[in-house]
């Protein structure tokens, strides 16, 4: 099997290199590129992605046909893409950081920042917290309602059909963490960062 | 609910793990990669390396040393100590680190920050202050290990690093530091009730009650300590049951 990390130019993604090389070991043959014919032949896409939604998404678009190849990959040919943090986030119609920026569209919905209350809650939220499950979701075979997850974020991905939500963790209102639709995945955490049950997300995920 | 963090720091030096008083009079007490590997294991929410002789020395063996630690680590890795340049975030990050550090080039230019944040993204970028109390309620931020003095606020400081892009603020008490007399509560309360980014505590825990004093009293997001953890008094799993049993949230 091949599963492929989209590597666009855009922020740190040796972490999420390293998780996978641990779990892949042997069994998966990974790959770290933006060659779209590797694209197009991996079984399984990984869509990281740091640092703000204009700049991803501008990233994106600066590798020529990468856009199209991705949809033709996940839409089209509904074949498995999870998207991590910012990646998950581009599946939005629109995004709100730095500027307004139109996203991939794929589950419709906006990007914005979380209400802190007026700064009773601290941004960036970062650390561990806990997921509230609200659907069965492939990628939490074994994972435990309430498991820690590490985020780093601030701004949250609320989509349209809330059928698609999988995951919400509390902090200053319910945020859209995890994302399940047909072969589509997203966690707004970082299970490349989240120890052990992260791993086990990405298990979940190669071994679908 | 987002829990308290409690991060272990590993001071380096030459590849190997020093832990300082006052920064000065160094111990070695180890590999890095195998202390770090420990501490994840060990329920560890984040890992610091600290490289506390990168302002004159090379830098190599600790780029070495994350490249190690970040195959072996599952939690978020933090690398500081003489990340002056963007060419330096980028090795740092681009070997393993999730976030860095940055102390002196912060305080000489603030915009370092801005252009950091800009093109990596706040969520990797702390902004180490270390601050000495220079009269009552008042901190100057100090840089260089806390060999030289800025003149600098540094309450005023941090709300300009916040301002300028900084996800995070690691927060030393030089006065502290070393000392294992606890955080210094009324520099972190006067930092934590003027900026709205997380706060990371440093610099003087002797005592589990320290950890809690730096997240109930001093406002902590997360508290980090070197030596309680390092010379075995306590494991990191000793911490958390302790603030759990205190009702401070942590990740067990």
């Amino acid at each position: 099997m091949n599963v492929t990390i989209v590597d666009y130019q855009s922020g740190n993604i040796s972490s999420v290199i390293n998780s996978f090389t641990e779990v892949a070991k042997d069994k998966v043959n990974l790959e770290v590129t933006s060659d779209i014919k590797k694209i197009k032949v991996s079984d399984k896409i990984v869509l990281p992605g740091q640092g703000s939604f204009k700049s991803c998404v501008d990233s994106l678009n600066n590798i020529n046909g990468l856009v199209d190849t991705l949809k033709e990959f996940a839409i089209t040919n509904k074949k498995p893409l999870l998207g991590i943090c910012v990646g998950l986030q581009m599946f939005a119609d629109v995004g709100y950081e730095e500027a307004e920026t139109k996203g991939l569209g794929w589950i419709s919905g906006k990007v914005s920042r979380i209400n802190n209350q007026n700064g009773k809650f601290k941004l960036p939220h970062i650390g561990w917290n806990e997921i509230e499950i609200q659907k069965e979701s492939k990628i939490f075979k074994d994972i435990k309602n309430k498991s820690h997850m590490y985020f780093v974020h601030s701004y949250e991905f609320i989509p349209e059909d809330k059928s698609v939500i999988s995951a919400t963790t509390e902090y200053s209102s319910k945020i859209v963490c995890s994302i399940e639709r047909e072969n589509l995945f997203g966690t707004q955490f970082h299970p490349e960062k989240s120890d052990k049950t992260g791993l086990k997300i990405i298990d979940n995920f190669i071994k679908l | 609910m987002l829990k308290n963090r409690i991060i272990p720091c590993l001071d380096v030096k030459n590849g190997r793990v020093v832990k300082g008083i006052n920064f000065v009079e160094l111990k070695d007490a180890g590999d890095p990669v195998e202390q770090a590997k420990i501490y994840s294991n060990g329920g560890a929410d984040e890992i610091c390396f600290l490289d506390i002789t990168a302002s004159n020395e090379n830098r190599d063996t600790i780029i070495d040393i994350v490249r190690k630690t970040a195959k072996e680590c599952f939690v978020p890795l933090t690398v500081g100590g003489g990340v002056r340049t963007i060419q330096n975030i980028t090795d740092l990050l681009l070997a393993g680190a999730d976030k860095v550090s940055i102390n002196t080039a912060a305080v000489k230019n603030v915009d370092f920050v801005k252009d950091a944040s800009k093109k990596f993204g706040s969520q990797c970028i702390v902004v180490a202050i270390d601050a000495k109390k220079v009269s009552e309620k008042k901190w100057e931020v100090f840089t260089h290990g806390g060999r030289n003095k800025t003149g600098i606020d540094a309450v005023e400081f941090a709300k300009q690093v916040e301002a300028n892009g900084a996800g995070e603020i690691l927060l030393t008490s030089m006065d502290k530091d070393g000392t294992k007399s606890g955080y210094d509560v009324d520099l972190l309360k006067a930092i934590t009730a003027s900026t709205n980014i997380p706060v990371i505590a440093s610099g003087g825990v002797g005592t589990l009650d320290h950890l809690y004093d730096g997240i109930v009293k001093g406002g902590a997001s997360a508290v980090l300590a070197a030596s309680i953890f390092h010379y075995g008094e306590y494991k990191i799993k000793d911490a958390k049951e302790y603030l759990n049993s205190k009702n401070v949230s942590v990740r067990l």
